[in-house]
């Protein structure tokens, strides 16, 4: 009996699900996308059916894995993992225009939020600050910090837009800053420019060139058109320039500048940083902290050199200066540095042979890789343990995960 | 990657990934609490929990010590709905079958290797795994059960594991998948600290083996949704010390490459993982900066 209805409740779900799903689809399709018909094909039998878009969004994935593994394919990666980026908002007149919905600059602020985070939780030593372009000058809106939170607040306080653009006033100012910070760190500009010109106060060249001296690497989206300002900085300093054509192409581009650029040997030097991993100090224990001068019960971390006490990491040592970070915090950089091998396709033929065939679900999540119709369906397999993935694996592998389970699954001898 | 659903759907249903420590080296040293001791505490916990909540699922991954695999899936096994015919202890013949399996693969894994220096399991292996696995209900639809991990772990940490441990916590993090973690071992295990208290889940060190149940039953049966409201075990200290890429030893200062962020515990003279030549200026105005900066330090 109450096998019965458990099995009926489950199926109801099952029906209410697809129901949900098939709704979702619709109002999406209805509303969000003016050109629905593009997201309709006909099946064999005439019937218009949603595209299948998972094989589509696999081959795009792929393609951008590909893309990122033959850049970074020499045997020893090195990426500038501490970085210090200034991002510059362009909020001009022209940041008012109206072709990005509701306008450039809301489009912008929303997506330089979402970057913020995303940047922070890739590189979770680095330090961002935001500069403004305004009625022809630049200020400064936040200073080199390391936390999400506050840069959003300023940015949303801060948003309206007049007067003209000063490319040269930006580089200037950003230059004053990048140039006091410590030469292992990799001195980075992000420019995100509405306008078509700039009104400058003297020669920009000049300037560019001092930024270029002083090893800034400067990128510069553009949200109108192509100017040859922008290429020529980018070029000179090494860093990348792109136009968005929509939205959601402005959003790739900003997302592209979150992981750790390759570290040119001449930016940054290599150095030997001297850290400490400071233990959490018990729950309960009563002690001064060296940052508030307070006394505080539990929830700090003790310097493993002087056993002073601090409330946050990231952080310096008031009393002995030690730079002191959690191993999670370099941990969460390790995967830049370990990346896993892309995996391979299996090929039709391949599976035909008879020793291969006897593996039928994922390695990874134990979803069977064989269709109803007993058709095998695309799957993936590591090039090193040999196991198989599903598609969804191996994106989540990929993109999340870092790891491989067949490798990790295997002593290494 | 399909978008992870809303976790709104509060439910009391849970999804528990059981790894399940079968490391030969550890329990042939253990004599506090045998294996077959311990797997039938295991097995009652498994059992509890299916009896808490008609829906809930248990999937127990073993991590042995040359590889790793799935033993249980209670979702799998059709005739766990049906608790009146009597079947419920013939259940677990299924798992004791798989267990047997996979433990004499792993023997035979391991046959054509010597050297035996290093006594850890796969916990990095069967972490992965069980979030793949997770993945996969949260694919399944918006309505799922609440997935969490329980580490179940006697077996020192394998400093190797390192980097592919920490990738795991930080993926299970930004999933929201609590890992809780179960130590039977001598002493704390580092991993298993930090997986806990990053993930918000609890860690456990029992002192009397002997009631092994009651902790599990006590602190890790609960669902998320009721963790809110009970007085779970507060973390005592997390160990936050790192492992050098050198030696694999823990430490709690060291030093950090700035290009790639390795550990070491002593000054070298190039990095061994991206091959960066330190102490090198290369040009005389950062030199001098380089040895302002170090000054208040050394």
């Amino acid at each position: 009996m109450a096998n019965n209805i458990a099995e009926k409740r489950r199926q109801q779900e099952e029906d209410d699900e697809e129901e949900d799903g098939d709704l979702d689809g619709w109002g999406e399709r209805n509303y969000a996308d003016e050109r629905s018909w593009e997201a309709l094909q006909e099946d064999e039998s005439g019937l218009l059916r949603p595209l299948d878009n998972k094989a589509m969004y696999h081959a795009q994935y792929r393609r951008r894995l590909r893309s990122l593994s033959t850049a970074s394919n020499s045997q020893r990666i090195q990426k500038g993992l501490i970085r210090f980026l200034y991002i510059v908002l362009d909020l001009s007149r022209a940041a008012s225009v109206m072709d990005f919905r509701p306008s450039r600059m809301a489009v912008v602020a929303k997506n330089v939020e979402a970057f913020i985070r995303e940047f922070f939780d890739q590189n979770p030593l680095s330090q961002i600050a935001l500069v403004i372009i305004k009625d022809g000058v630049a200020y400064s809106l936040t200073d080199l910090g390391g936390s999400p939170e506050s840069h959003v607040k300023a940015l949303m306080a801060k948003l309206e837009c007049s007067g003209d653009s000063s490319l040269q006033n930006a580089l200037e100012l950003v230059h004053e800053y990048l140039d006091q910070i410590p030469s292992y760190g990799n001195r980075e500009v992000l420019i995100l420019y509405s306008a078509l010109t700039t009104c400058d106060p003297g020669d920009i060249m000049e300037t560019i060139q001092k930024c270029k001296k002083s090893k800034m690497r400067c990128s510069v989206i553009g949200l109108s058109a192509e100017m040859f300002i922008c290429k020529h900085l980018c070029q000179e300093t090494g860093g990348l320039y792109s136009v968005a054509l929509d939205e959601s192409h402005f959003k790739e581009l900003i997302m592209e500048h979150a992981p750790p650029p390759p570290a040119i040997a001449e930016f940054a030097i290599a150095n030997l940083i001297k850290m400490g991993f400071p233990q959490r100090a018990a729950e309960g224990s009563i002690s001064i902290c060296s940052c508030h001068k307070e006394c505080k019960v539990g929830e700090g971390y003790i310097c493993p050199r002087c056993k002073a006490r601090v409330c946050e990491l990231p952080t310096e040592c008031r009393i002995c200066g030690l730079t002191l970070v959690s191993s999670p915090h370099l941990a969460r950089s390790y995967h830049h540095l370990f990346p896993i091998t892309p995996f391979d396709e299996v090929t039709p033929s391949r599976q035909n042979e008879p020793h291969r065939r006897s593996q039928k679900t994922c390695f990874g999540c134990q979803q069977g890789l064989v269709n109803p119709g007993n058709k095998p369906s695309l799957h993936v397999t590591c090039p090193k343990c040999k196991q198989y993935f599903c598609l969804d694996c191996d994106i989540y592998i990929h993109e999340s995960l870092h790891n491989c389970p067949g490798c990790e699954s295997l002593r290494a001898s | 990657m399909t978008s992870v659903p809303s976790k709104l759907y509060s439910d009391d249903v849970s999804l528990v990934v059981v790894l399940l420590d079968t490391n030969p080296f550890f329990w042939t040293a253990s004599s506090s609490l045998p294996f077959s001791q311990f797997l039938s505490h295991v097995m009652a916990f498994v059992n509890s929990i299916l009896l808490l909540n008609q829906l809930n699922q248990v999937v127990v991954i073993a991590s042995g010590y040359n590889t790793c695999d799935y033993i249980y899936d209670s979702s799998s096994d059709a005739s766990q709905l049906g608790p009146e015919n009597g079947k419920m202890p013939s259940l677990y013949s299924n798992l004791l079958q798989k267990l047997e399996d996979f433990m004499i693969k792993d023997e035979k894994l391991g046959k054509d290797q010597s050297q035996r220096a290093i006594k850890s399991s796969l916990l990095s292996g069967s972490m992965s795994m069980a979030l793949c696995y997770i993945q996969r209900v949260f694919r399944s639809g918006p309505f799922h059960p609440q997935p969490r991990i329980l580490c179940l772990q006697g077996s020192p940490d394998g400093p190797e594991q390192y980097v592919a441990v920490m990738n795991a916590i930080f993926s299970a993090q930004r999933s929201m998948v609590p890992i809780d973690s179960c130590y039977v071992g001598a002493h704390n295990s580092a991993f298993l600290q930090q997986a806990s208290y990053i993930t918000g889940g609890v860690y456990v060190k029992p002192q009397h083996l002997d009631g092994l149940f009651q902790y599990l039953t006590t602190v890790f049966a609960t669902d998320l949704h009721s963790r809110s409201f009970i007085q779970l075990p507060r973390p005592a200290g997390v160990d936050f010390r790192a492992s050098c890429f050198c030696h694999k030893t823990t430490i709690d200062m060291g030093y950090i490459c700035s290009v790639c962020l390795s550990i070491f515990c002593n000054h070298h003279k190039k990095c061994s993982t991206c091959g960066s030549v330190f102490g090198q200026a290369q040009s005389d105005t950062s030199s001098a900066s380089d040895l302002k900066r170090k000054a208040p330090e050394t």
